[in-house]
């Protein structure tokens, strides 16, 4: 509105004034006033992004709820407005007017990601239906205050409503250090701590079902430290302590309140040319199995990734390489399993909307070491935005007792909503 | 019994390296001599380079002949993230794609949004093309907030430069009117040059050109060249076969002559178009450091004159 009032009187005041006398001074007000005009179309911005302006911030800073002071300054008006407009049927319904506004500059962003699998073919050991919507997961994020934010994500999947992750993550501790409490997925090696939708296939590899923690990965409640490590110049070092509750997938299991999980992730990262990085991290997992509070699972985890993205074209093309080794030692009777799995992958960005990729699998099972169970799969991807993704992947998968499985898998991706950081 | 102690002396270890790690590795005595700045473009490294001088050090995340856009969330962006004082960025969601992972790891509150040491500069710039009514993705990757690429008009320049100069002022008092001094010379060699990048550009005033993506309003504002089409269907999205026939019919109608390229797009579709309309592509630069040439503010634009104006004589 002020904005309005302000170009008019411009408008009507300019020809005025440049009649007068055009002389630098009336320049020197124009330009004056276009700095006002630039300054309040700002302010107008920051309200509508749901941040404060810096003036306004500075002086809303000492009162302890701000959300409060502004409701209450505009209770006046909220309650004009329902007394204005009697109409019975009407006035049934909330009239949320200037309150919904201001309520909605403090509403987390949120995002949905619809993920549609289709599955032909037949897999001995792994069933999937013909058709699913697999998952749909819904994100809010958003910060909490000068010290934190918060994510939260939930996953609406076939089997039902799960909290797939939802954490504080306090951003300003002294030290360097960042700090998450909450549900999270483990930092265990690289892939686990991707969300399904951000994997480059549309499956996990089999060592991640066989050894680390089923299905979706490990994911527990707890907390988790991470801080930069002082390093020689140039290299990323970073190390991840996190403690959970013990419950994870098939991998842990907490009989009692002292069966706590660790996981301790120490990564370091190097650009090798602006456009080539090398990724790598050496992860340990710890906590009680299923047999019973005395037996306890170990898994240690090696992984390496190469990144290839030349700057002037990233849009085009890029180059991922990874590998990630998992050793799992788990206590059960008779004797100890010591299991071994990996996998390793290749994607290659061809054009800004096709992808190609694939994937070796090869791991020995948990609870049978002596069984091992081998794959690879193929995989495409058509972008057709930034916000959508359509995906085909062949799974070869050949068991220990010698059966295979052979099959052909379909995805759709889709974002609606605030728009996410893309995954590095 | 003998689990549960060995996890409990577990966990003990786990928090006597964390105190090893905050207490011990000293959080390095900030000298008050330079004021460490990080910005996420060079054209911002450029601004607050040319206010601060002496009294600050500038590293910029992305270079200037990369999409800002797609500019990738490395940890080395951590390093440099973690020891500044003051984070400069473009804002209207330019960098949402990779800016605020980064912000959140890098363990430094100094800089987090809505901190002292965060600074937004499109809140000092004129800000153009921002959408009225309804915003959907249907429009592409739309910018509900404006045009993020401002900086590419010489008074938008200019006020930046001030803007950060306040900022850095603020930061550090005892620099203020050395900061003030600074913007001055700026800003007045900027007038300088102002006036003749406008006489170059005079006679040229009113041409049509295409462009790639919506990266230029502020500057064809400012230089009265008209936008009449862009290569990309929408914005973000890639370009297709009908809306290029489409483009190409157009500019022969109009006879537009002109079509301009950020270096980080494809040339293959315009040059095409060009070789169907008759059409030079210009290759032109939004940011600092996108060719060697382009080492700051003023050789950027007269980078990009340069090319605009030997493009416009020679379809003349």
């Amino acid at each position: 509105m002020r904005t309005i009032c302000i170009l008019s009187c411009l408008v009507f005041l300019a020809p005025g004034i440049l009649q007068a006398q055009a002389t630098d001074d009336t320049h020197e007000r124009l330009k004056a006033l276009e700095e006002r005009v630039i300054a309040l179309e700002a302010e107008i911005r920051a309200l509508k992004a749901g941040q404060a302006s810096p003036p306004a911030e500075s002086a809303a800073a000492p009162t302890v709820g701000p959300p409060a002071t502004v409701s209450t300054a505009l209770a006046p008006t909220a309650a004009q407005v329902p007394a204005a407009a009697p109409g019975p049927s009407l006035a049934q319904l909330p009239v949320y007017s200037g309150e919904s506004d201001t309520a909605k500059v403090f509403n987390p962003a949120i995002s949905v990601i619809g993920d549609f699998l289709g599955a032909v073919g037949r897999d001995p050991n792994r069933s999937m239906p013909a058709l699913d919507m697999h998952e749909s997961e819904i994100g809010f994020q958003a910060t909490v205050d000068p010290y934190a934010r918060a994510d939260f994500f939930v996953s609406i999947g076939s089997e039902g409503v799960e909290l797939e992750e939802g954490y504080l993550t306090f951003t300003s501790l002294p030290g360097g250090f960042v700090a998450k409490v909450g549900k999270m997925r483990s930092g265990f090696g690289v892939v686990n701590a991707l969300h399904s939708h951000s994997l480059p296939w549309t499956d996990r590899p089999l060592v991640t079902e066989h050894l680390v923690g089923g299905h979706e990965g490990l994911s527990d409640s707890g907390f988790s430290v991470s801080r930069i490590l002082p390093a020689p110049k140039d290299v990323f070092l970073e190390a991840t302590a996190q403690v959970f509750r013990g419950d994870a997938g098939d991998v842990f299991t907490a009989t009692r309140r002292g069966d706590i999980a660790f996981v301790g992730r120490l990564r370091a990262y190097r650009d090798l040319t602006e456009s080539t990085n090398l990724d790598l991290g050496f992860s340990y997992a710890r906590g009680h199995n299923d047999v019973g509070t005395a037996f306890v699972t170990q898994l240690y985890g090696l992984d390496a990734t190469l990144r290839w993205k030349p700057l002037r074209r990233a849009i085009y093309h890029n180059f991922l390489g990874r590998a990630e080794l998992v050793w799992s030692r788990r206590q059960e009777e008779p004797a100890i399993q010591r299991a071994f799995g990996f996998y390793t992958s290749a994607d290659y960005r061809l054009t800004r909307r096709w992808t190609i990729g694939g994937r070796y699998d090869r791991s020995d099972r948990a609870r049978d070491a002596l069984l091992t169970d081998s794959g690879f799969a193929p995989v495409i991807t058509y972008w057709p935005s930034e916000f959508s993704q359509l995906r085909g992947q062949y799974r070869f998968t050949r068991y220990a007792d010698g059966r295979s499985g052979n099959e052909l898998l379909f995805q759709l991706l889709f974002v609606l909503g605030a728009h996410g950081a893309h995954s590095f | 019994m003998t689990q549960r102690s060995s996890s409990l002396r577990f966990a003990g270890l786990i928090c006597a390296l964390a105190f090893v790690l905050g207490v011990v590795s000293p959080v390095l005595a900030r000298a008050a001599s330079k004021l460490k700045v990080v910005t996420s473009t060079t054209d911002l490294a450029e601004f607050a380079a040319q206010v601060g001088g002496d009294r600050v050090e500038v590293e910029s995340i992305a270079r200037g002949y990369q999409d800002p856009h797609f500019v990738e969330a490395k940890p080395s962006f951590l390093l440099k993230l973690r020891r500044a004082d003051l984070l400069i960025t473009v804002g209207l969601q330019l960098e949402i794609g990779w800016l605020p992972p980064l912000i959140t790891q890098c363990g430094n509150r100094n800089i987090q949004a809505g901190a002292k040491g965060y600074l937004d500069t499109s809140q000092f710039a004129e800000i153009l093309e921002i959408p009225a009514g309804i915003v959907t993705r249907a429009m592409g990757d739309v910018h509900p907030f404006g045009n993020p690429h401002y900086w590419l008009d010489p008074e938008n320049g200019r006020r930046i430069a001030r803007g950060i100069a306040l900022k850095l002022a603020e930061m550090q008092p005892e620099g203020a009117a050395y900061f003030e001094g600074r913007f001055q010379a700026f800003s007045k060699r900027l007038d300088e040059a102002q006036k003749a990048w406008d006489a170059e550009m005079k006679p040229f005033r009113g041409r049509k050109v295409v462009t790639y993506h919506r990266s230029w309003p502020n500057l064809t504002k400012r230089f009265g060249l008209e936008v009449v089409g862009e290569i990309e269907p929408r914005p973000g999205i890639p370009p297709g076969p009908r809306h290029t026939v489409e483009i190409i019919q157009m500019m022969k109608r109009d006879n537009v002559k002109v079509i301009l390229v950020e270096p980080y797009f494809d040339l293959k579709t315009p040059n095409a178009i060009a070789r169907e309309t008759g059409a030079q592509v210009v290759v032109l630069l939004p940011s600092v450091g996108g060719e060697k040439e382009a080492t700051d503010y003023f050789k950027l634009f007269d980078y990009d004159i340069a090319l605009l104006t030997r493009a416009f004589q020679a379809t003349q």
